[in-house]
């Protein structure tokens, strides 16, 4: 096994899940089994080749900038809230933050 | 056209513009056949997760009052289609097959829906799928699963699987779906339909919830090669709100379909047909001969790195995902774990109960691969076997004008069946992953029925190169014409 029971709660602590023991004993097996078979790709040879981050193709003007202009979007505060499940005075409500030790 | 003797739920969308201006039946009329028959059939196949009967409804009588007038119709005009539940349609709910956007209201259209709508579609509703697109079977969705309509015991694929059955079992005339992995043209494949994948960027992804932003696609499905190209058509194009969106001119997707395709070349690539099930082998190999028959040449071509396709996606497309999920985190919309009274725990709670197993799975592992320490290993190596990948595709087409393939190694398997190997459904992926991390279009066209046991239908896919869907629809319309659905 590659992965432990640490390194999924570790990582479930950085997605912001709070995983069950049950679900933690459960995804261990599943997660490294896949992460294993990922493992294949180190079979190839890569020192030369660039990573591709998006699928960019040549166009003559860059379409991805323009005018930094606001445009409108929400007809109002209120649409922008409408589906919040707590909001007041215009805002998002949560709960407090504590501060952590 | 003698409508009275066909079922309006089997019509194209060129059957419905003549019966339309013929006065042979009302937009309104046609509609409301599609919510009937929603109501009767869909309890079955279970393909809606919402029907909106007014909007549908309201949008009919406006093409009913163009016919009225003796206006020009538009290209759609009365068209019902479903489109896939992450794709936003304003004021509608919008789920994403999740527990976490359960009670989520869209504040705006998708371009793609707004495109169908000003084209006079009518939206009948919001179809079900594999949770935030993540599957191969519509068995993640967070409500309950589909069945195929060919087999009502059996998966209709994913994760577009909602799509896909509704227009196979004529709750729809065209769907729309999303395609990242493989999610259009795997349940178009298993549902007997057509399903296209457009090249990355044809279509608009503004409005469309983002699973992984470099892989992800809109597209069409429909009965027909014709209703898919005329569909794709009145979607596609530059869109100033998706900075991804091809500055490239939609071309005549229609004018190609009755182009000849003598002298082309079809590419097959031995690495898609290694260990492959001969029952889905064997119709792909006379489709194959098929278009041998139509004056095609067959060219036997490489793709040498087919085999760590799956690797690659499933990293990029994990670790795309585990930053496109962060934002559901119970704050601005969707649901809310109600008992933490302290900020963070209220993101984990909600996230724990509001995301299924399969989305957790790709978060933890998305965020494992983007980790300090395991970047380079992972993340980084797989963005260069990308490229290997995508190299593969540009070399090929060097010699071939398309490519052909099986769509997925296995017919629908039945509900259940693969649910618990997470692995094992990735790996069914296999023909459908090359050409999202390329970023070419691909289709998916029946291609025949297995004949072991069940009568279960075989997808054919054809690949071609960037914003060449011209080809991919020509060369799909002449397999149709000829026969090379009913193939076997």
């Amino acid at each position: 096994m590659t992965l432990t029971e640490k390194d999924v709660r570790y990582v479930a602590e950085l997605a912001h899940l709070e995983l069950t023991d049950e679900e933690v004993k459960k995804f261990l097996p599943q997660l490294d089994s896949i992460l294993q078979y990922m493992q294949k790709l180190n079979e190839l040879d890569t020192t030369q080749v660039e990573p591709m981050a998006q699928v960019i193709y040549a166009s003559k003007e860059n379409p991805a900038l323009r005018p930094d202009q606001p445009r409108k979007t929400f007809a109002g505060q209120d649409e922008a809230l409408a589906n919040a499940p707590e909001s007041g005075a215009g805002c998002f409500k949560v709960p407090h933050v504590i501060e952590r030790e | 056209m003698l409508l009275t003797r066909m079922d309006p739920t089997t019509l194209t969308i060129d059957q419905i513009r003549s019966a339309l201006t013929a006065r042979e039946i009302s937009a309104e009329e046609l509609t409301r056949a599609h919510l009937v028959q929603i109501e009767r059939k869909d309890p079955e196949v279970r393909s809606y997760l919402s029907v909106c009967g007014e909007r549908a409804v309201a949008q009919a009588r406006k093409i009913d009052g163009l016919i009225a007038q003796g206006d020009p119709l538009p290209r759609l005009a009365g068209v019902p289609v479903a489109v896939k539940d992450v794709i936003l349609t304003r004021g509608l709910q919008t789920t994403c097959a999740s527990r976490i956007l359960e009670n989520y209201l869209a504040p705006y259209d998708a371009t793609a829906v707004e495109r169908l709508e000003s084209a006079g579609a009518v939206i009948l509703g919001k179809v079900n799928c594999d949770e935030f697109a993540m599957g191969s079977s519509t068995e993640n969705s967070g409500f309950f699963p589909t069945h195929n309509p060919c087999d009502l015991t059996r998966v209709p694929g994913g994760s577009s699987g909602g799509s896909a059955a509704a227009v196979a079992a004529n709750l729809a005339t065209v769907a729309l779906g999303s395609d990242t992995g493989g999610s259009i043209r795997q349940p178009a494949a298993l549902c007997g339909i057509v399903g296209m994948m457009g090249t990355y960027g044809r279509v608009s992804r503004y409005g469309l919830v983002a699973f992984a932003s470099s892989l992800d696609h809109i597209g069409p499905f429909g009965r027909s090669v014709r209703d898919v190209a005329v569909t794709l058509e009145t979607i596609a194009g530059r869109d100033p709100k998706d900075s991804t969106s091809a500055e490239v001119p939609v071309a005549d997707y229609v004018a190609a379909l009755d182009q000849d395709v003598r002298g082309l070349k079809v590419g097959v690539p031995n690495e898609y047909f290694k260990g492959l099930n001969p029952e889905i082998g064997d119709n792909i190999q006379q489709g194959i001969d098929l278009l041998a028959k139509l004056g095609c040449e067959v060219v036997p071509i490489s793709l040498p790195h087919t085999d760590y396709a799956i690797g690659c996606y499933y990293i990029i497309c994990m670790a795309e995902a585990s930053s496109n999920l962060a934002r559901y985190d119970g704050v601005r919309y969707g649901f809310r774990a109600s008992e933490p009274t302290e900020l963070r725990a209220m993101y984990k709670k909600t996230r724990n109960q509001g995301f299924g197993a399969e989305v957790k799975r790709r978060i933890m592992l998305g965020t494992y691969v983007l980790s300090s320490g395991y970047y380079d290993a992972y993340y980084l190596k797989a963005q260069k076997v990308r490229t290997l990948i995508a190299r593969d595709f540009v070399e090929a087409f060097d010699d071939v004008d398309v490519i052909v393939t099986p769509t997925s190694p296995i017919p629908a398997f039945k509900l259940g069946e693969r649910f618990e190997d997470p692995l094992q459904m990735y790996l069914a992926d296999i023909y459908t992953v090359t050409a999202s991390l390329a970023g070419i279009p691909g289709i998916s066209v029946p291609c025949g029925k297995t004949r072991g046991g069940p009568r279960l239908p075989v997808g054919m896919q054809i690949l071609a190169k960037h914003y060449d869907e011209a080809r991919l629809l020509q060369v799909a319309h002449a397999f149709e014409k000829a026969g090379g659905f009913e193939i076997a």
